[in-house]
């Protein structure tokens, strides 16, 4: 499997002013299930689900105010977030292992660790992807 | 081209042919774009094609620490090689003989177009992108790719800011081969991920 | 759009033709990739494709679906105004040249 080191910038570092990073890879993660207005990037069926960090690819400006002619700043971290496919389709014909890999904004995440600290700091040396 | 050089067929505009006239003469009149510009942007996008992704492939078929830079930081390793991918920020998977990946993007058609061009109809169509995630095997069947139940398949959906393509594998047969002769059996499908490269037939 | 029911994908692609590789231009352009400042963004290509709405898909070819969203964002941005789309637009289709090639 592919593994790529998290800098602490992300794999495409930006230098917008940006929210702090609040996941490392391999911390596992829900999709928040939430069906607002508005241009989103977040596919409708991927809600709900819950995958675990795969990368950090760095903090970008949101695309739901992009879309609206707004900066999108702060920047949101983004991260691609793994899934197994048998857990996200009821029916899915594939093998036991097969993954679907989705850029996800940090917005649209919660942790799903018991008495999860939202203000810490990420890690300096965040451990590799290993789902 | 001019109407007495030129002999094809001609029909009036469409409506949205038109609108494509219409906004680019007005935006030239408010100088928001010149029409030398449009036609040299034209010509850039017409050059970019999977030939050059192909190239990518090649080297890192052939060159370890190319490879590796190439997976760590797509983006820098097409412009360690001279190609020109103005704000793409590539990410590089890796097939293996236990992996194979496959590329979409369900929300439009993102795709690495300074890299390989402008993507195919197919790759934009409805059918393909939502598809591709849900039955990514029966997708690839109907490519005439089979892959065995022992190789896991990841599928990538490039949602946000990164653009993604494949590395395939190398196949056995072509030892010795040199960049240009590797890279002429890289196609891109193979670097979308519906099909592998393989050796032509004699 | 993933995970929707569909049919069997048919590999087709066409030549893209001159008038849908200048709507890709001036979307390269407008979103400043070239270097001039940037017009408007991917982000509102997007939503305004989204915002034409089912029938988007059913009646529309891919640079149509573009073109039209490109517009609008002009439109949006106030950098064209509706009415100079439409005086333009009859202008341009009274031309004896107005055609494109089949």
């Amino acid at each position: 499997m592919q593994e790529v080191a998290g800098s602490a910038g992300g794999q495409y570092p930006t230098s917008y002013r940006a929210v702090a990073r609040r996941f490392a890879p391999g911390e596992r993660v829900r999709v928040r299930a939430t069906a607002p207005l508005g241009h989103i990037r977040t596919p409708f069926y991927i809600r709900g689900h819950v995958g675990v960090i795969e990368r950090y690819c760095g903090a970008f400006p949101n695309p739901e105010e992009l879309a609206q002619m707004r900066d999108g700043l702060p920047a949101q971290p983004l991260y691609r977030v793994r899934f197994l496919q048998t857990e996200v389709w009821p029916d899915y014909a594939g093998e036991a292992n097969d993954t679907i890999d989705i850029e996800i904004f940090q917005h649209w995440l919660e942790g799903l660790k018991g008495g999860a600290d939202e203000t810490s700091p990420p890690p300096s040396d965040p451990p590799r992807a290993r789902p | 081209m001019s109407a007495q050089q030129d002999r094809g067929e001609y029909q009036a505009l469409t409506y949205f042919q038109l609108m494509e006239v219409s906004l680019r003469e007005l935006l030239v009149e408010k100088g928001v774009v010149s029409e030398q510009a449009v036609s040299d942007t034209v010509e850039d996008m017409r050059r970019r094609g999977p030939e050059t992704g192909a190239r990518v492939v090649a080297k890192a078929w052939v060159d370890a620490e190319f490879k590796r830079l190439l997976l760590e930081n797509g983006t820098r390793a097409c412009e360690a090689m001279g190609i020109d991918v103005p704000v793409l920020k590539l990410v590089v998977v890796e097939n293996t003989p236990q992996v194979h990946n496959m590329i979409v993007c369900t929300l439009c058609s993102c795709y690495p177009r300074m890299l390989l061009g402008i993507p195919p109809d197919w790759y934009k169509s409805r059918n393909y992108r939502s598809r591709a995630v849900r039955e990514p095997r029966a997708v690839l069947a109907e490519f005439g790719l089979q892959i065995a139940e022992d190789v896991t398949i990841r599928v990538h959906d490039s949602t946000a800011d990164m653009r993604y393509m494949v590395l395939p594998m190398r196949p056995a047969g072509t030892e010795g081969w040199n960049e240009a002769r590797l890279a002429s059996i890289v196609n891109r499908d193979s670097m979308i991920g519906v099909a592998v490269p393989t050796i032509p037939k004699p | 759009m993933g995970g929707l029911p569909a049919d069997r994908v048919v590999p087709s692609e066409h030549d893209t033709a001159e008038w849908e590789r200048r709507v890709d231009a001036l979307m390269t352009l407008l979103s400043g990739v070239k270097g001039g400042p940037p017009r408007m963004t991917v982000d509102e290509l997007r939503k305004n494709i989204e915002a034409i709405g089912p029938e988007a898909y059913d009646k529309m070819s891919y640079y149509e679906r573009w073109v039209t969203s490109i517009t609008q964002t002009m439109i949006q941005r106030g950098i064209i105004t509706t009415d100079e789309l439409g005086q333009k637009m009859e202008a341009v289709r009274a031309r004896p040249e107005a055609k494109c090639k089949k």
